[in-house]
């Protein structure tokens, strides 16, 4: 394995070794424990559009491995605005670094990117595309949370028609027998492109109610204002949607709740303090995965 | 066959591509932009044919085509059949697969794609369906089925 651009370069066992790893991390990852494993590596961060979790997230981790991180974080401070390509872009830096973190408005850049690097690329988020590490940090989430991957009822809720993540989180849990509940108003359902390749059994609803009680998993995605024309109806949809502590009263008492953060109102703060909040532990879970799958690139099978 | 033969005459040196979807000539004859070679080029429709109930055929003379257009006819009409036409005869016959791997043919439907907008980046798209034709772009992963393909 070379680049990361996709969940699917990832095989099942890749997956399993990759969270395996990640939870032996653990102790790294919260600084109570030192590790040398990447000494004297570098890392480049090149993000040409803004993401200041994904981006800190990979730096901690290179930086808690023993290794270092340049980079930049907004593109009007490089060569971009000057006309350079990406592809050349890339070939400078995969120079200068042992690995490279892309994040690019634009969709495909990460394979265009692993086209042209001798180092390996890592794709940090593709415009509309891929955001592989994310549905890592997930992947590892529900089985921490839970403590297992395989069989579990995982529903979805919110934004499933532009939200990426709940895209590859859909693809990746699909090979962990599954049984998915999507839930979305009817004009933010989870594409066919999605469905239709999914083996596991899956169903959609308007409504969280009637299923809330079979869930162990449930992922929140943030409904954004720009998908509604009138404010009014996007006003009315995030409200039919928000999940609160009166309303859990119905799940299972293990029910665990994932956002990808940052939330804005679908959560509501009284869920924060309730057992089934695992949302703050899986942002801080993307330390340890980026640090398992930078070990994995940059060591190799060493 | 004896009939079609009196209706347009044999070509001396050339490409016949035979066995085309009825009703696609035209489009191929647009898409390889054959008209603009400068040379003769016939085009039969709704020719009577043992295959096919009915198919189109094009002539082109004095020049043969290369594989970047073959693989353009392929997606246009993968029942073709080339044959490379030197004095007279036929001096080769390509075969009209549709490759595993089009480069460089097809343009990405996705304005955002990276292929749309890096000078020097090539559209590359695999094939997922041979059956329906439907291929998908290496880069942005769209998927597009057959009516929907557009030509560089």
């Amino acid at each position: 394995m070379k680049h990361i651009v996709s969940i699917e370069d990832l095989d099942k066992k890749s997956i399993m070794g990759i969270l395996k790893r990640a939870k032996e991390l653990l102790p790294v990852a919260k600084g109570n424990k030192k590790s040398k494993t990447l000494d004297g590596k570098i890392l480049a961060t090149c993000f040409f559009e803004p993401s200041t979790r994904t981006r800190l997230s990979f730096e901690s981790a290179m930086q808690r491995l023993g290794g270092s991180c340049i980079g930049f974080a907004d593109p009007s401070a490089t060569s971009h605005l000057k006309g350079e390509t990406l592809s050349d872009a890339i070939r400078m830096v995969a120079g200068y670094s042992d690995a490279v973190v892309l994040r690019h408005p634009r969709e495909g850049s990460a394979k265009l990117a692993s086209e042209v690097s001798d180092v390996p690329i890592i794709n940090g988020g593709d415009g509309a595309g891929q955001h592989p590490t994310q549905t890592l940090l997930d992947l590892f989430t529900i089985k921490e949370e839970v403590g297992k991957l395989e069989g579990l009822k995982v529903g979805m809720l919110g934004d499933l028609r532009y939200g990426r993540t709940v895209h590859s989180l859909s693809q990746a849990l699909d090979r962990f027998k599954t049984r998915f509940f999507f839930i979305s108003p009817e004009s933010l359902s989870m594409p066919e492109h999605v469905t239709d390749e999914l083996e596991n059994k899956w169903s959609t609803h308007e409504t969280l109610n009637k299923i809330l009680g079979k869930l162990d998993v449930l992922y929140v995605t943030r409904i954004q204002k720009e998908r509604f024309p009138d404010i009014e109806d996007y006003k009315k949809v995030a409200g039919a949607y928000k999940i609160d502590a009166e309303l859990l009263r119905n799940a299972k008492s293990k029910l665990k709740i994932l956002h990808p953060l940052p939330r804005v109102s679908e959560i509501s703060t009284d869920v924060d303090d309730t057992k089934h909040a695992a949302y703050f532990r899986q942002a801080f879970n993307g330390v340890p995965v980026r640090m398992a799958l930078l070990e994995k690139l940059i060591r190799g099978n060493k | 066959m004896s009939g079609n033969l009196l209706k347009v005459q044999p070509i001396r040196n050339g490409t016949v591509i035979d066995h085309i979807e009825a009703g696609r000539g035209r489009k191929i004859l647009d898409i390889l932009e054959l008209g603009n070679s400068g040379t003769t080029i016939s085009l039969l429709i709704n020719v009577q044919s043992k295959k096919q109930k009915r198919k189109d055929i094009i002539k082109v003379e004095d020049r043969e085509l290369d594989e970047n257009e073959i693989e353009k006819l392929a997606l246009l009409s993968p029942s073709a059949r080339v044959n490379i036409i030197r004095n007279y005869a036929v001096a080769d016959k390509k075969i009209v697969d549709i490759p595993e791997f089009i480069s460089d043919v097809v343009q990405c439907p996705n304005e955002n794609c990276i292929c749309n907008n890096e000078r020097g980046a090539t559209s590359n798209f695999s094939l997922v369906d041979n059956k329906s034709i439907q291929i998908q772009c290496t880069y942005c992963g769209r998927k597009i089925d057959e009516e929907n393909i557009n030509f560089l």
